[in-house]
């Protein structure tokens, strides 16, 4: 009786050993599950002066056409990534010009309406299609309140073999994500005469595009949505 | 019984007469060539797992795995004549995927192209 009494005891320290084993994983889990904010360590997004957006100036549309292959237009149906826009206060007469594209919005109402699951957001904030599940459906394109994205009606050839794009998918503009995977700025940025575009992280505190937005009034447009865009305006 | 065996011993026999007549593969202009993934034979049989695993890296995490990308791919497999995967019916992709009757469907977007290639015809 004893003996089963000491076997009983020792099988008691034993799970009680085992439970405390348990816990550390479990402790090294809950670590892990913090380590979520890593993935939020980069959200690339880009900080607009329209003060220094020369009316007239076209050199960003110019720089993602080329960078992208885009015809400029030359279709009506063609795509347009990233337009110059002019816009008027009516009451002041003041007038803006600035660059509109994909915003790269935190909460995606593309990525929401996708059926397929082709409309998505990477890590680091950037609002992409993956066109190999794209059916073209064009969800995206009415869910939009930027008017960001396009529909690729006509094949096409010639592409640059750094950004494939095919007729049936839609697109926008994607930050210049081969761009940015190899640690270089989005054409657009690199290409405004008034240095006006500023790409940055807006996740790391200590980068010019964090530090400005903290000092300076800047502005999401339609911020009245929620979306959070990673795109913002200054002087709007 | 012995009818059943005598037809399959005759078309046992038939199996490798057929067998070397349809083996012609198709000759087909490998570029550079050359072995940087694994061995032709494999990657006759699996090229489109690794393609296909790659794609969804790039595009979803933006892990872009230089060796086994198709712009890798073609970079030495293009002819030395036309910078091209695509563009003859001896090109390094259309020769075999013609003569297995595949589809091919991954130069509706992206470039059969060498870069540098291309590179040099749109930098004028």
């Amino acid at each position: 009786m004893s003996e089963i009494n000491v076997q009983r005891r020792q099988f008691l320290k034993m799970s009680m050993g085992v439970a405390a084993v348990s816990i550390a994983p479990g402790i090294f889990l809950f670590d892990m599950a913090h380590g979520k904010a890593d993935a939020n360590k980069v959200r690339w997004g880009m900080l607009i002066e329209t003060a220094n957006c020369a009316e007239g100036c076209n050199d960003c549309v110019t720089a993602c056409n080329t960078e992208n292959g885009l015809s400029g237009g030359v279709n009506s149906t063609d795509s347009q990534w990233i337009r110059k826009i002019e816009i008027k206060d009516i009451s002041t007469g003041r007038e803006t010009s600035l660059p509109m594209m994909c915003q790269h919005c935190e909460h995606p109402p593309c990525v929401d309406v996708c059926p397929t699951g082709a409309s998505f957001k990477r890590a680091d904030g950037i609002v992409l299609v993956d066109k190999h599940l794209c059916i073209g459906c064009r969800y995206c394109m009415m869910a939009c309140p930027y008017k960001a994205r396009s529909f690729v009606h006509e094949p096409l050839q010639n592409q640059n073999p750094d950004v494939p794009r095919g007729r049936g998918t839609v697109e926008s503009c994607t930050m210049c994500v081969h761009r940015i995977d190899q640690g270089q700025q989005p054409a657009c940025a690199v290409a405004c005469p008034n240095k006006s575009i500023l790409f940055g992280n807006l996740n790391d505190p200590d980068s010019e595009i964090a530090t400005k937005i903290r000092t300076v009034a800047s502005a999401q447009v339609r911020a009245d949505l929620g979306l959070n865009p990673g795109v913002r305006y200054q002087g709007l | 019984m012995l009818r059943l065996l005598s037809i399959l011993a005759v078309l046992c026999l038939c199996i490798p007469a057929y067998a070397t007549e349809s083996s012609a593969i198709p000759k087909l202009d490998i570029g550079k060539g050359g072995e940087c993934v694994k061995e032709p034979q494999w990657m006759r049989k699996n090229h489109m797992h690794l393609l296909t695993h790659q794609r969804d890296e790039v595009v979803h995490k933006g892990v872009r795995d230089d060796k086994i990308s198709l712009k890798n791919c073609i970079e030495c497999h293009a002819s030395t004549k036309d910078d091209s995967v695509i563009a003859r019916d001896d090109s390094f992709c259309v020769a075999c995927h013609r003569y297995e009757a595949v589809k091919l469907d991954c130069f509706e977007c992206h470039s059969g192209e060498r870069k540098s290639a291309w590179l040099k015809r749109n930098s004028k």
